[in-house]
């Protein structure tokens, strides 16, 4: 029986063995150093708020496993040599595969701070990070104050988590707006003033010059670059962006780049070798994806089409229309199609942006400015319908066509106020100034 | 060490689940409400009874009020949920169990010994707690508290005080509002002030609590409320009329419509104080394979139990001769038979695909009732159905059902088995919606396309123990009997994943193996087969 061996046990390596059992008798087995059973990641933060156990992060029971032949495997893969098809453990064993799946997801990136390596200094990733941050910030008698280094997804998600327990939080942001890299102007500045609305001091256009140690090498405070200012703190959290966990591969004849070079099949350049997730880095970007998407579902659907390609169904990863979606604090946010910010924004995207007077709803719909031709949304406190967006981004509509048929994607809850004819008005008044 | 660290990975006390001290304050004003009532609980004797029960009440409410408002007035709009797995009484911590324990403790002594709560027996005086209340029933319907007076009265507050906490609970969210205010509106009339005015006007009425349906309210066909109704005049059959059309019609056109949470989280009781006081206790329901096939089996149970011993009541006090009442022993049968078999028949021909495995446990079941009807008719006497005095199998559900399930363990155990244990395991009526809602109905649960990251809110926060996210990360439209459409998982989803819908029948279940987002070839090759 051919013997599928996945390392790491997070969305990407369970789905795709969940997929394999559906599809085949072979042998599967899961090797993960960080938690006994699959958890998700995104949930951690709820288990430090209180919202959650971590056993409510465990989407399948433990039972699960065993009756689906899926073995689970705790250790930690040292070295990998693809000639003899051997794994070599950090604790001393070997395992033999027919078949490997690298799927072992990010780590957080540090960029040579001086004192980055600090008792107290930490990411917001991995299982263990949590364990450090309920350790080392229980409550605001032990942890006066939290430095966040890095304006993206999971530093405001650990400044919500701070916030929680009241331990004050200064967020060092190196962008001019929160996450303007990603959102259009009024959407970012819309968030800036969100954070701010939950006490959180937030710094704008800051960047980290080091982190200075007390006597017993605990984080004492961080020294900002632009001002020099020093602010006492007991912990700082490093949420600079993610980057592919794959050191132990180096050795290896596996071709690397950032990631796992990969190519549309998710097979790297050794024979029965594959990767899939954040790990994976593609050949050439796909469309305006990028050639590592660190993204939960992107990571489910390699895994969906891997466990095609193993069980004999040869297809190419095909990922559809772009859409994901976030929460800042208490606005939800969701994307479908692509919506640029100022950077990296081609020349022909115009947007059209609404507002809600009281500042914790607007949407942004991106259009091609010759055609029309509509390009994406981004939705903040509004929820809209996947469906109905891939549809229209599959049949080509058009920026009008959209604006006049927002009321068939709303999905708020029902009784919710309704703003599509708000939106409608707002969009034919800019249009008759335009 | 704290404790706590078994309970979550928390290994101190977390700050922000400390209270403010205009919440303590509040909290003492309504401990001092609940104190007055024990003390006359042990027959302190109050000068002036009126003004003494005003008191209490209103300590009680204000301090719900005030609390309520500085717990979430002071923040931002959002989710309402830090510390709830640290803190001990939301946690089947020690505070919980003392609850669930003082709250059990009551129960027993509410349903079987009342006159330890000062119940007047033949026709004495009322004393301790029920006579404080005797000023209020009075007011409302000029008779001396019972013992249900005491209780009627003390649901109510509990409704309203913590509708009203719930609401500001849920300020961003308008169906939590409209629904809890629907949920107070209806205990507040329905179950508390009519019946009661109902009294007023023809004092022969049994007490009738217009929203509680067969076989929910399960002595409304019992000979003395038959009786009762029946000789009340037009006004009475209009009553039980209204009980019957309530079950066979209005019952299965709404839940066809809207699915069962029109009745569950919007009109009835048991859900109403589920849904307000039992709020804080909604995550603690079992989310295991294992209690979900335990509810299947039990709340089914039930269900078989309540038609059979409905049917036997009124089997027994009918005659068996036409001439004295259209309605014959006879005829009774048969019309029950024929109701289940065509139910039974419409089922299996249009939906024996989606009932798979279950079809058979359904075709026992419903053998199993028609067995024990026949051989009730052709074993029994007047009095015996059998070989059981009738009345005795009306007791042992009175006592085991509708006191000891859905009173003791359904309330009683809130903090240790969460706000709806009664209505997940053992709700008859419930059962009878969840039929109707898994087959017939335009409700659902929508999904998101591929917008789910399986964080577990939405599971975590189901009082009725749906493993939401079981769905919610397929792809998948939740259509479960059990549902009662609270929302609250819609509410926490942080990607806006889940919505209630009351749309078309088709394509309402729609099991996936590929979620939206991918290349349309790969979703159609992989979930067309």
């Amino acid at each position: 029986m051919e013997h599928v061996v996945i390392i790491g046990n997070g969305i990407s390596g369970i789905t795709v063995a969940r997929h394999i059992r559906k599809l085949s008798d072979k042998k599967i087995t899961i090797i993960s150093a960080e938690a006994d059973y699959f958890f998700s990641r995104t949930a951690l933060m709820y288990v430090y708020m209180g919202h959650m156990k971590f056993e409510h992060t465990q989407p399948y029971e433990n039972w699960f496993w065993r009756k689906n032949r899926i073995e689970l495997k705790k250790g930690f893969v040292k070295s990998i040599e693809t000639k003899s098809k051997t794994l070599h453990f950090a604790e001393g064993d070997t395992l033999q595969y027919d078949k490997l799946v690298i799927a072992t997801g990010s780590k957080p990136n540090k960029f040579g701070w001086p004192g980055q390596d600090l008792d107290g200094v930490m990411g917001m990733y991995h299982k263990q990070d949590l364990e450090n941050l309920e350790r080392r910030a229980p409550n605001n008698k032990v942890c006066k104050r939290a430095v966040i280094v890095g304006g993206g997804l999971i530093g405001i998600e650990l400044a919500e988590m701070l916030n929680s327990r009241n331990i004050p939080v200064t967020f060092l942001v190196r962008e001019s707006s929160f996450w303007n890299g990603v959102l259009p102007e009024g959407e970012s500045e819309m968030i800036n003033r969100h954070i701010k609305n939950h006490h959180i001091d937030l710094r704008l256009s800051t960047n980290l010059k080091e982190i200075k140690s007390d006597e017993n090498g605990n984080v004492k405070s961080v020294i900002i670059a632009e001002t020099g200012e020093e602010i006492r703190c007991n912990i700082v959290g490093l949420t600079a962006g993610v980057s592919p966990n794959i050191d132990f591969i180096k050795g290896s004849e596996i071709e690397t780049g950032r990631g796992v070079k990969v190519n549309r099949f998710l097979e790297t350049n050794i024979k029965d070798v594959y990767a899939i997730g954040d790990c994976a880095e593609q050949h050439e970007a796909i469309g305006n994806r990028r050639p590592i998407e660190a993204v939960w579902y992107t990571g489910r659907m390699m895994g969906e089409t891997l466990a095609q390609n193993i069980s004999g169904n040869r297809i190419d990863y095909k990922p559809g229309h772009w859409f994901n979606s976030a929460k800042f604090l208490d606005i939800e946010y969701q994307t479908y199609g692509w919506v640029f910010g100022k950077k990296g924004r081609p020349e022909y995207e115009r947007h059209f942006h609404w507002k809600h007077q009281d500042d914790t709803k607007c949407i942004t719909v991106a259009y091609h400015k010759d055609t029309n031709k509509f390009l994406g949304i981004n939705t903040f406190g509004i929820r809209m319908r996947h469906k109905t967006f891939d549809h229209w981004l599959t049949e080509k509509r058009d920026v009008d066509y959209v604006i006049n048929h927002l009321p068939e994607a709303n999905f708020d809850p029902e009784f919710y106020s309704k703003f599509e004819k708000d939106i409608l008005d707002s969009y034919n008044q800019q249009l008759q100034i335009a | 060490m704290s404790n706590k660290q078994n309970h979550s990975m928390s290994l101190a006390k977390p700050d922000a689940v400390d209270i403010s001290t205009k919440q303590k304050i509040a909290l003492a004003g309504g401990i001092i409400g609940l104190f007055i009532l024990t003390l006359a609980l042990f027959n302190t004797n109050f000068s002036n009874k009126g003004l003494t029960l005003t008191l209490a009440l209103g300590l009680i409410i204000l301090g719900t009020i005030v609390y309520s408002r500085d717990a979430y007035l002071t923040k931002l709009e959002g989710i309402k949920n830090d510390g709830v797995w640290f803190k001990s009484i939301s946690s089947r911590g020690v505070w919980g169990w003392i609850i669930g324990i003082v709250l059990t403790t009551f129960y027993i002594v509410l349903y079987f010994f009342p006159k330890y709560l000062g119940l007047g027996i033949n026709g004495a005086d009322n004393t301790g707690l029920i006579s404080l209340f005797d000023p209020l029933s009075q007011l409302l319907s000029g008779r001396n508290a019972s013992q249900w007076f005491v209780y009627g009265t003390l649901y109510t507050v509990a409704i309203l005080a913590f509708g009203y906490k719930f609401i500001l609970k849920y300020r961003h969210n308008r169906y939590q509002q409209i629904r809890t205010v629907s949920v107070m509106f209806f205990q507040l009339g329905f179950a508390f002030l009519i019946p009661e005015f109902m009294y007023l006007m023809n004092n022969d009425l049994p007490y009738y609590d217009l929203k509680s349906v067969w076989p929910l309210n399960y002595y409304i066909f019992d000979e003395w409320s038959v009786n009762g109704f029946l000789s009340s005049g037009n006004i009475g059959l209009a009553l039980i009329s209204f009980g019957i059309i309530s079950i066979f019609v209005i019952t299965p056109i709404l839940t066809y419509k809207f699915g069962k949470r029109w009745y569950c989280s919007w009109v009835c009781g048991c859900g109403g104080l589920a849904e307000t006081a039992g709020d804080s206790f909604r995550q603690l329901s079992s989310k295991k394979m294992s209690a979900w096939k335990l509810e299947r089996w039990l709340i089914h149970l039930v269900l078989v139990f309540s038609v059979v011993m409905t049917s036997a009541m009124v089997y027994t006090y009918l005659g068996y001769d036409k001439n004295d009442f259209w309605l014959t022993k006879g005829l009774f049968i048969s019309l029950v038979t024929a109701f289940l078999t065509l139910v039974f028949v419409v089922v299996m021909f249009f939906k024996r695909q989606e009932l798979g495995k279950d079809a058979t446990y359904g075709a026992i079941g419903f053998f199993a009732v028609i067995a024990l009807l026949l051989i009730m008719h052709f074993t029994g006497t007047t009095d015996n159905v059998f070989y059981l005095k009738s009345n005795d199998l009306r007791s042992a559900y009175g006592l085991y059902i509708g006191s000891i399930f859905s009173g003791v363990i359904g309330t009683g155990f809130y903090p240790i088995l969460g706000s709806r244990a009664w209505c997940r395991f053992g709700c008859p009526m419930a059962a009878i919606l969840g039929f109707q809602q898994r087959m017939f109905s335009k409700f659902r649960i929508t999904t998101n396309g591929g917008q789910c990251i399986s964080c577990g809110n939405c599971s975590n926060s189901c009082e009725m123990g749906i493993d939401v996210r079981h769905y919610a990360q397929k792809g998948e439209n939740i259509v479960r009997s059990s549902c009662v459409g609270c929302g609250i998982c819609s509410a926490v989803c942080p990607r806006g994943v889940l919505k209630l819908e009351n749309d078309s029948m088709k394509g309402r279940i729609n099991p996936t193996e590929i979620l939206l987002g991918n290349d349309v070839d790969l979703m159609t090759l992989v979930n067309e087969k």
